[in-house]
């Protein structure tokens, strides 16, 4: 009775191991394992910062299509691996190309180029409004300029003057 | 007597800045004129070389013992690409007839299938091939030795869109949108198996 009594025993003891260890294979105790499935907001924090590559111009966050429910799945997949946003963002540029991101990469020639263009549009207005506050003076105006100060008008006075002075010789 | 001291003449915007500009315009005129035209041009013509690329194939999935496909190394067999993706629901209407269009012409060695998993998360593309036991060459849509995406060279508008190529390379056909048959299949393959 004693003996029957251990046997059972054992055999219950080997029939909780055999479940305990088919459960920690199950998919959900890797689920749980991997830690608390991660909330809508914490995968739309992360999906607003990425656009739709099928239909232009949507944020993944509020995408309707089924590839967009898809990206976001894979996002929360993603966040329950541990995996950070950087590294979530780095898998969606590999994989569809750095359209995907709302803000450009944070690349030097991103910024400089339009650094550059507007330095030199905004140096183009400033000649600009310089040429028309000051219109240049050209070689003629030039000239002509000298050659009305080089025969400056004669003054009547000084004209009868000099006449009288003439006649008095 | 008079004084004939001439103010200095005033010179316009210097020669450079005046070429840095033109430059600038017309470069960005070009670049305009580029867009617009892929714009117009839409998918790769018939009568088009492919380029070579190549195409890394999904685990599970091989060509001739290898993982990797290039198409140059297809020469003198016809080379069908499809692109396709999980969730695109077109693409499922056309699954089956490309798998047993696959299935006749595999045993002759003259045609190649390829599938390529547009715009996709792996799950699903996973589970869209096992649904569909899907057999043919598949892997993700990038060209591996360009780092870009083979989409991408081939202009392509949507899923699915199907490329037939001849045996020297050159593009002989466009599908947009899906086969509704194998029949549709086995007249562009045959065409170009003659």
């Amino acid at each position: 009775m004693s003996n029957n009594h251990l046997r059972i025993t054992n055999y219950g003891l080997l029939l909780a191991i055999l479940t305990a260890f088919i459960f920690a294979l199950s998919p959900q105790a890797l689920a749980l394992a991997q830690g608390p499935t991660p909330t809508d907001d914490e995968v739309n924090r992360i999906a607003k910062q990425l656009y739709c590559p099928v239909c232009e111009s949507t944020p993944l966050d509020v995408c309707p299509t089924e590839a967009c429910r898809q990206w976001r799945e894979l996002i929360r997949t993603m966040l329950a691996e541990g995996k950070s946003e950087a590294e979530i963002k780095q898998y969606f540029v590999e994989h569809y190309g750095a359209r995907v991101l709302a803000e450009p990469p944070n690349r030097l020639v991103t910024y400089l180029v339009p650094a550059v263009v507007i330095l030199l549009g905004a140096f183009m207005l400033f000649r600009g409004f310089q040429m028309w506050l000051k219109p240049s003076i050209t070689e003629a105006d030039v000239k002509k300029s000298a050659k009305r100060e080089a025969k400056p008008v004669q003054d009547p006075y000084i004209a009868k003057l000099e006449e009288e002075l003439k006649n008095r010789k | 007597m008079t004084d004939t001291s001439i103010p200095a003449a005033r010179r316009g915007v210097p020669i450079w800045v005046q070429i840095i500009i033109w430059v600038f315009l017309v470069g960005l005129l070009g670049i305009v004129a580029v867009g617009l035209k892929r714009a117009q041009e839409g998918t790769v013509q018939p009568g088009a070389a492919i380029k070579d690329f190549t195409f890394e194939l999904f685990e599970g999935y091989k060509y001739n013992g290898q993982s990797q496909i290039k198409l140059s190394d297809l020469r003198g067999k016809v080379v069908v690409i499809n692109f396709w993706a999980s969730w695109c629901k077109p693409c499922e209407q056309e699954a089956a007839d490309l798998q047993a269009a696959w299935k006749e012409y595999e045993p002759t060695g003259k045609v190649v299938f390829i599938g390529a998993d547009y715009v996709d998360t792996p799950k699903e593309a996973d589970v869209y091939l096992k649904k569909f036991g899907i057999t043919f060459p598949n892997g993700e849509d990038r060209d591996v030795a360009r780092g870009r995406p083979l989409s991408q060279y081939f202009r392509i508008k949507g899923v699915p869109e199907t490329y037939f190529i001849d045996r020297d390379g050159v593009l002989q056909y466009v599908q947009v949108g899906p086969f509704t048959s194998i029949e549709q299949i086995r007249v562009q393959v045959d065409k170009l198996l003659k």
